[in-house]
């Protein structure tokens, strides 16, 4: 599986290329092939599976919207890539985002999401629920998204803001988008391999590790309950 | 004043008595509270040298009061807001102080004391969670120090630095290694990415790495074109880079950078820093690395080692509540040297070196496990938590 790291010098505040090591090496270590590769601004979008977007600050972010709308993204996922992205990435694949003050800039319009700013910057421990199972993660934004009616949400909150306090991010298809920024498939092994699995199409072996002890601790931590 | 003064000493004697603080900022606050501007009242008729940026302050203010060879008011506890200040300002007589100062006061601080110096020394990312975006705090600097009346004595290596101290008239510039570049992959003024040539960073927008007045050199270092020998006692390849920013804000101030160097010889430890001390039974050197570009300071210094390593991360307020970033270290290059995982975010940690395929046992308390002394690397709340449960050797 190639798996495609997009601007990291724009888009990667947080550790979120993380979540391409954290992807590579579950992979790997079930003896499945993986390669990681970085595209740069300015370079042509190679061919992948799976293409994964991080947060980034005001400036950065309005640079890889432009680069974005000029890259050949949209036509890869019409060809069955994947994308998976957090934070500001997800606001760069709506129709819009704010910025400094009440303007707004145009995303790639990859999805019919928009993205105003918040009263408050939301900032903390974040939970959200996923096909009835729990993602634990840290948010730290100041947007508000809205999705077109017909766009499913990717997570229904438990704790935190994410979208709107009631939903998180979106998902169409093979377009994954949450709030939950930085590495958040390393806190959520079964998030990595659901995504890795809705790529291959078929289930993976489990993969025992820390990782299912970080993440049971923080499903407790965060919500008081298990997994 | 007077009374303000009072209140600063008569409530940090009540502090240190009762054993609740050390004795700073309950003080300091009691004075501001009683008079807005006592800072600015204290540091009036001195010489004042201030130094802030991501990683190194203490360090770097540290090396200044040293350096300097007599006796300097200074906040040596790691107190870098005002009340701080204040404190070390009523705790001293001496007409000269050399204060450390969070980025985000800088702004305050400087308008506060009216400093002849100004060090920046890198900005980088640190609990994001709290602070403000990296490059919104280049920006604030940047407006603040474009009508100051005292010399910048900045970093010419990190183009955020170079971003904000350009819009000062008089600077002093230095270059000190960095092996860290993660936040300076998008040019301050246009975005686009930088170019980070071996030599000299640039942009193609005309943004570009000014040439350094001080630099080091083989054995030492180069200081506004007088070369001075540096034998520091504390390691690694950051302090010397600390080093030569001091000893260019010391010649600023008229020391003799020859002399000021051989005094820097002297110090062994800072605040704690590379002390070596006995932690529940376990021999230790602390080390602190507080950040992704702390923590690739600390791992290049690790490279010639080989045995047990304890790393301590936790999550207090002054740590960041978010331990993301540890997707930003490289903790690739520990393969083949089993680490130990210690801090409320241990299991964090241990996530992190099982991705990087590094042997790692994730433990509750520390005891005793290792021969000799084992190297420690903590951030900020673990190591004061490790420095006060030490016992010194």
């Amino acid at each position: 599986m190639r798996i495609a790291l997009v601007f990291p010098e724009l888009l990667g505040t947080y550790g979120d290329g993380g979540n391409a090591v954290v992807l590579a090496q579950r992979l790997e270590r079930r003896g499945l092939p993986a390669e990681v590769l970085s595209i740069g601004p300015g370079d042509a979008f190679p061919d992948a599976d799976l293409y994964l977007l991080g947060g980034g600050e005001d400036g950065p972010q309005r640079l890889a919207a432009d680069l974005l709308i000029a890259s050949t993204l949209p036509e890869r996922v019409a060809d069955g890539a994947g994308v998976f992205a957090v934070c500001a990435g997800l606001q760069l694949l709506g129709t819009s985002f704010a910025v400094e003050g009440d303007a707004t800039y145009p995303g790639l319009a990859l999805v019919p999401a928009v993205t105003v700013r918040g009263s408050a910057r939301s900032v903390g421990d974040a939970a959200v629920r996923v096909d009835g199972r729990l993602v634990v993660g840290f948010e730290n934004h100041g947007g508000v998204t809205h999705l077109a009616p017909g766009l499913d949400a990717f997570g229904e909150v438990v704790v935190g803001h994410a979208n709107d306090t009631v939903s998180d991010g979106f998902r169409d298809g093979r377009v994954w988008a949450t709030y939950l920024h930085g590495p958040v498939l390393a806190q959520n092994p079964w998030l990595a391999d659901a995504l890795l699995a809705s790529l291959l199409g078929h289930e993976l072996e489990p993969l025992a590790s820390v990782a299912d002890d970080l993440y049971a601790a923080r499903c407790a931590q965060l919500t008081g309950m298990g997994a | 004043m007077a009374l303000a003064t009072t209140a600063v000493r008569c409530v940090n004697w009540v502090s240190r008595r009762s054993g609740r603080g050390a004795g700073t900022v309950v003080g300091g606050n009691a004075g501001l509270g009683i008079d807005p501007h006592l800072l600015a009242h204290l540091a009036r008729s001195r010489t004042v040298a201030l130094v802030s940026g991501t990683n190194g302050k203490t360090t770097t203010t540290a090396m200044i009061a040293c350096g300097w060879g007599r006796d300097v008011a200074t906040n040596t506890t790691g107190a870098n807001m005002p009340a701080g200040h204040v404190a070390a300002l009523v705790g001293s007589r001496s007409p000269v102080a050399v204060l450390e100062c969070d980025e985000r006061w800088l702004p305050d601080v400087i308008s506060e004391t009216a400093p002849a110096v100004v060090v920046l020394l890198n900005l980088s990312r640190d609990q994001l969670d709290r602070a403000a975006e990296v490059r919104q705090l280049a920006q604030r600097w940047r407006d603040w120090l474009s009508g100051g009346d005292f010399v910048v004595v900045a970093n010419a290596r990190d183009p955020l630095v170079v971003f904000a101290a350009s819009a000062s008239p008089r600077v002093h510039w230095c270059a000190p290694p960095t092996s860290w570049t993660l936040d300076a992959r998008s040019c301050p003024v246009c975005t686009r990415p930088l170019d980070l040539g071996a030599d000299a960073w640039s942009c193609t927008c005309g943004f570009e790495e000014p040439q350094s007045q001080s630099v080091l050199t083989e054995g030492g270092a180069r200081i506004d074109g007088r070369p001075v020998t540096l034998d520091l006692a504390i390691p690694g390849a950051v302090n010397r880079g600390n080093a030569l920013m001091a000893l260019a804000a010391l010649s600023v101030l008229g020391v003799d950078p020859a002399l000021a160097a051989s005094r820097l010889a002297t110090l062994r430890e800072i605040e704690g820093r590379y002390a070596k001390a006995v932690v529940a039974g376990q021999a230790v050197r602390l080390l602190l690395a507080k950040n992704p570009a702390g923590f690739a300071a600390q791992l290049a210094d690790q490279a010639e080692h080989r045995g047990p390593l304890w790393i301590a991360i936790n999550d207090g307020l002054a740590d960041g509540r978010d331990p993301s970033w540890l997707y930003d270290v490289d903790f690739e290059q520990l393969r083949g040297r089993p680490v130990w995982c210690w801090g409320t975010r241990r299991l964090d940690l241990a996530t992190r070196l099982w991705y990087a395929g590094v042997e790692a046992t994730v433990v509750e308390n520390i005891a005793p496990r290792h021969d000799g002394i084992i190297d420690l690397i903590a951030n900020y709340t673990a190591f004061q938590e490790l420095r006060r449960g030490g016992e010194r050797r």
